[in-house]
């Protein structure tokens, strides 16, 4: 039998505000253990939230680049339950009335195009972190995350395949930072999903029993849980199994889930109205200022690169995968004004580069500035493409400056009429048979003596100056 | 006359005038509880040391002609579910018997402002889960009067305290009655305000949405001025509002010609000790005869209140006390095997009876399946209370009626029928699902000698109204100056 596979996501988001959600401190990463906590975000007696009016807008923000409808009066519920990160024993968080509902985001995989619907995002308060030492064997409590802001964004169980996950969280991802909202580093865990995955029989109507999948880290862990347990899912009916509704705790290293709790076994979360926090009422006036403040999106961009500075949609999308690499392209743009060279680079030479060196375009050193030069050296023929290279080389990986660096290294073509004839002569005296070759209408026999004039010159020439000279000395 | 003796607002203009000094009134009521709080109970944790100190600071202020209000530097008491930065903060449970906050309540900034000092935390029923003071783990509070009896609760110590001339004036707290139903078994007077109007923060919670300081006195002016300190909006509190109608002490004008008041027919019926209903029909009486228009009508509401106080008040508490978890502060159990064993050990070992009934209470009407039935109804009935209240607002600028079926209970009586103990609480519940202010005042005593208290409620942001009117009766009665012996 034929199976397809259900997935729906569960996102979180941590937003980048300066302070917490519901207090003053600081929401910078790292710190010394419990050094960006006070009273408040660690639950102590009597203390009580105070929502911080930011979160609100990130995630008014986040609702409309989504495409939500932004809840006019929305409120905070309590998600009760008992561990050690959690120094309230409950999560402030949105259950009855999130923020956020009924958005969605279009994803291309292959030539194909579909929209992913998003059922709500919420906002919530991050919890702790519990660090264990081997050394006393015991664990010990940070508080410093706790009270971070976070979105979960929860989508329809809309997607059909591992591929079409990962253009979600791309595009999701992009989106997010685009807004400015999150800065979505997996690896500080400022972009955490939960995977929600059944299966079913190809043409069936009804879901399959789902298992949710925590604890995944980066998005190709994601794709390989996808197919893992999609293929444990397929494994256990085919052999006349069932699949148990469970949450599963994803090892990337083994490359295997693990049954964490069955839905017996699930905590009842006792979730109810928040009586500390108002509801937030949400002004049409308020909803119309942050959508003009939102920056240009992802889809704006497809659409401006590929009709007015003529890129094609494969690089565009290519290039608008991230904020960094589009906020790259667009500076660069800027200082050198010519959209399709700058594309050509960033296609050729710089991806290649960043994976070679395995840097994410955010971490990436290189300049809009220095390409902007390097660009302008071509365009006003100072030196050649194949110096071009290899002077971007020098800039990727040393940082230098173009300019001083062609410059230094006497780079420069050779624009001396007179020489480039000296050098050419040259070649026609040393190299008769390809002057014959060439008369008696080989054409290789050109490319040749342009080569060796080429050669003479130590390439720094312009390949076109070379060409008519050349022709005008053979008498064409 | 001892220093002990004099009432708060009196001891306030003598500091003024520098006829006492404010470490000698702080010193006269540390020896007064010492020499007489052994039998009564009323405090947790006296400071003399830090009252010391205190009084100092506040008197360069008298000295300097800086002081404000007409308490400045009298020594006040504070209930101890309400944080004073170092102190500890027992909220009379075992579970924080060592809890010293590193931070102030709202309210306790508010008295330092006002120049009071503090010298020293009040006994309470624990986490203010009960009618009696008896469920302290700090020991049973008992009644001035009649010692083998309790002085109601949860903020009994307060109020004994003021009835035993252990406290000038006092601060608790009142979630369904804690303020106006002790004031009523230990004669004297007690105001809960409208929700918002005092900030919560630093007040240990139990019932978020119904918890609300307010003060205790021997008379309603010595109420009005101390509740004039505490009134304030609070930035770190996100429930609270400014009030409109503030100023409350300065307001008291002792006429009440042509006020409105309304008497619930529903708060007269089965149930209601006769003697208690005699002194509060009384009352009633002679507030007519000072110019107010008295007339009965229906409330049947009441007959809803208890169960929907009950079923909100323990969701909330069954979250609010879920931090105590024996991880960061406060008990925890000795010996325990895993985390399971230490949670299991320490909320075991460190609750007592009745608040674990609470929770337990609280986690069964919010599990799923059960949630729509109880929780979701009783905010209905809340509603509807609400609703009520409004209605008899149109007509009527006050209501008047009884704050507890009974005076004060032999100790031990309720303790083991908690159903006839929330039932005690039916008079004063509903004030705090409808957010309004409510004062208790002495009206009586029955044939026992035991005091009898009436309740005066308002609508929100009503406060000076009910102290007016309290004020206007006392002007007339002398049952706020009797005294146990």
């Amino acid at each position: 039998m034929k199976y397809e596979i259900v997935v729906g996501l569960e996102v979180h988001v941590e937003l980048s505000t300066k302070t917490k959600i519901f207090c003053s401190c600081t929401t910078e990463f790292g710190g010394e253990p419990n050094t960006h906590c006070c009273p408040v975000c660690t639950g102590m007696p009597g203390t009580l939230p105070v929502l911080n009016q930011s979160v609100v807008e990130y995630a008014i923000r986040a609702g409309l680049a989504t495409n939500c409808a932004i809840t006019r009066n929305t409120k905070f519920d309590r998600k009760n339950y008992f561990y050690p990160d959690l120094p309230k024993a409950y999560q402030i968080s949105q259950l009855y009335l999130p923020i956020c509902r009924n958005g969605g985001i279009e994803i291309q995989v292959g030539d194909q195009k579909k929209v992913i619907g998003i059922h709500e995002i919420h906002m919530e308060e991050d919890a702790g972190k519990l660090v264990h030492d081997p050394l006393e064997d015991c664990t010990l409590a940070d508080y410093n995350r706790c009270g971070v802001p976070l979105l979960e964004i929860v989508s329809e169980p809309d997607f059909r395949s591992a591929e079409e996950v990962l253009a979600y969280l791309e595009k999701l991802k992009a989106t997010l930072q685009y807004i400015g909202v999150s800065d979505c580093k997996m690896q500080e865990g400022s972009l955490r999903a939960d995977v929600n995955l059944s299966v079913r029989p190809v043409g069936a109507q009804q879901f399959g029993t789902r298992t949710e999948m925590k604890n995944m880290n980066s998005f190709k862990a994601i794709a390989r849980a996808i197919q893992s347990e999609a293929d444990r899912q397929i494994g256990l009916l085919e052999s006349g199994g069932q699949v148990i509704q469970e949450t599963r705790r994803w090892d990337d290293n083994k490359g295997d889930s693990f049954a964490m709790r069955s839905k017996e076994n699930a905590q009842d979360y006792r979730y109810f109205p928040e009586p500390d926090l108002p509801p937030v009422c949400i002004s049409e006036e308020w909803i119309d200022r942050v959508r003009k403040g939102l920056p240009e999106l992802p889809d704006q961009k497809l659409k401006r690169y590929t009709q007015e500075l003529g890129l094609s949609e494969y690089d565009t999308r290519m290039i608008i995968g991230t904020k960094a690499m589009a906020d790259f392209f667009e500076a660069t743009v800027t200082l050198c004004g010519q959209p399709k060279e700058v594309a050509n680079w960033i296609m050729g030479d710089i991806f290649r580069r960043l994976n070679e060196t395995d840097t994410q375009p955010e971490d990436m050193a290189l300049k809009p500035e220095q390409l902007a030069k390097l660009i302008g050296l071509v365009e006003k023929n100072v030196i050649n493409r194949n110096t071009a290279k290899s002077v971007f080389e020098a800039v990727f990986t040393q940082g230098v400056d173009p300019e001083v660096y062609v410059k230094e290294q006497g780079l420069e073509m050779v624009s001396d009429t007179g020489m480039v004839e000296a050098v050419i002569q040259k070649a026609l005296e040393q190299n008769p048979q390809s002057v014959a070759d060439y008369k008696g209408g080989k054409q290789k026999a050109f490319g040749f003596l342009v080569g060796q004039c080429m050669k003479e010159l130590k390439g720094k020439a312009d390949p076109k100056q070379i060409n008519e000279l050349l022709h005008k000395a053979l008498g064409d | 006359m001892n220093i002990w003796e004099l009432d708060a607002l009196e001891l306030g203009k003598r500091i003024k005038d520098r006829e006492i000094g404010v470490a000698e009134a702080a010193d006269a009521l540390l020896d007064r509880i010492e020499a007489t709080d052994g039998e009564v109970n009323a405090y947790v944790s006296t400071f003399r040391q830090e009252a010391a100190a205190r009084a100092q600071q506040v008197q360069k202020m008298v000295d300097a002609g800086e002081g404000k209000g007409p308490l400045f530097g009298v020594p006040v008491s504070v209930k101890d579910n309400i944080c004073v930065k170092g102190m500890t903060t027992t909220c009379g449970s075992r579970m924080l018997y060592n809890f010293r906050p590193p931070y102030n309540a709202t309210v306790t900034d508010c008295l330092d402002k006002a120049g009071a000092v503090i010298v020293g935390k009040l006994n309470m029923d624990e986490f203010a889960m009960g009618s009696t003071t008896e469920t302290s783990y700090m020991g049973v509070c008992k009644n001035p009067w009649d010692t083998s009896r309790v002085p109601g609760g949860s903020s009994g110590g307060a109020a004994a305290a003021v009835a035993a001339s252990e406290a000038f004036y006092a601060l608790g707290t009142d979630t369904g009655g804690s303020i106006r139903q002790p004031a009523s078994f230990c004669g004297v007077t007690g105001i809960k305000p409208t929700y918002g109007t005092v900030s919560r923060y630093g007040v240990v919670a139990y019932a978020s949405s119904l918890d609300q300081v307010g003060t205790l006195g021997r008379d309603a002016a010595t109420v009005a001025a101390s509740l004039d300190i505490i009134t304030a909006k609070d930035a770190k509190d996100s429930t609270s509002v400014a009030h409109p109608d503030g100023g409350f002490y300065e307001s008291l004008s002792g006429d009440i010609k042509g006020m409105r008041i309304g008497l619930p027919t529903d708060y007269f019926g089965e149930g209601l000790d006769p003697q208690v209903k005699e002194k509060v029909l009384a009352a009633a009486k002679q507030l007519e005869q000072l110019g107010a228009h008295v007339e009965e009508f229906p409330m049947p509401i009441v007959e809803y209140v208890v169960p929907a106080y009950y079923i909100i008040s323990c969701a909330e508490a069954s979250s609010n006390l879920s931090r105590y978890d024996g991880v960061k502060y406060g008990f925890r159990a000795e010996h325990y095997e895993d985390l399971y064993d230490l949670y299991l050990k320490s909320r075991s070992q460190g609750f007592g009876m009745e608040v674990k009934r609470r929770i337990m209470l609280g986690n069964f009407v919010l599990s799923s399946g059960y949630y729509d039935a109880y929780y979701n109804k009783a905010l209905k009935v809340r509603a509807l209370i609400k609703k009520a209240f409004d209605e008899a607002f149109q007509k009527y600028d006050m209501l008047l009626g009884p704050v507890a079926p009974t005076t004060a209970l032999k100790i031990g009586e309720n303790l083991d029928d908690p159903l006839k103990m929330y039932l005690g609480d039916i008079y004063t519940v509903s004030v705090n699902l409808a957010g309004l202010p409510g004062l208790s005042a002495p009206c009586g005593f029955d044939g026992q000698g035991l005091p009898v208290g009436m309740q005066l409620i308002g609508p929100a942001f009503g406060e000076k109204r009910l102290l007016n009117a309290a004020y206007a009766y006392q002007q007339v009665t002398d049952f706020h100056q009797k005294k146990p012996q």
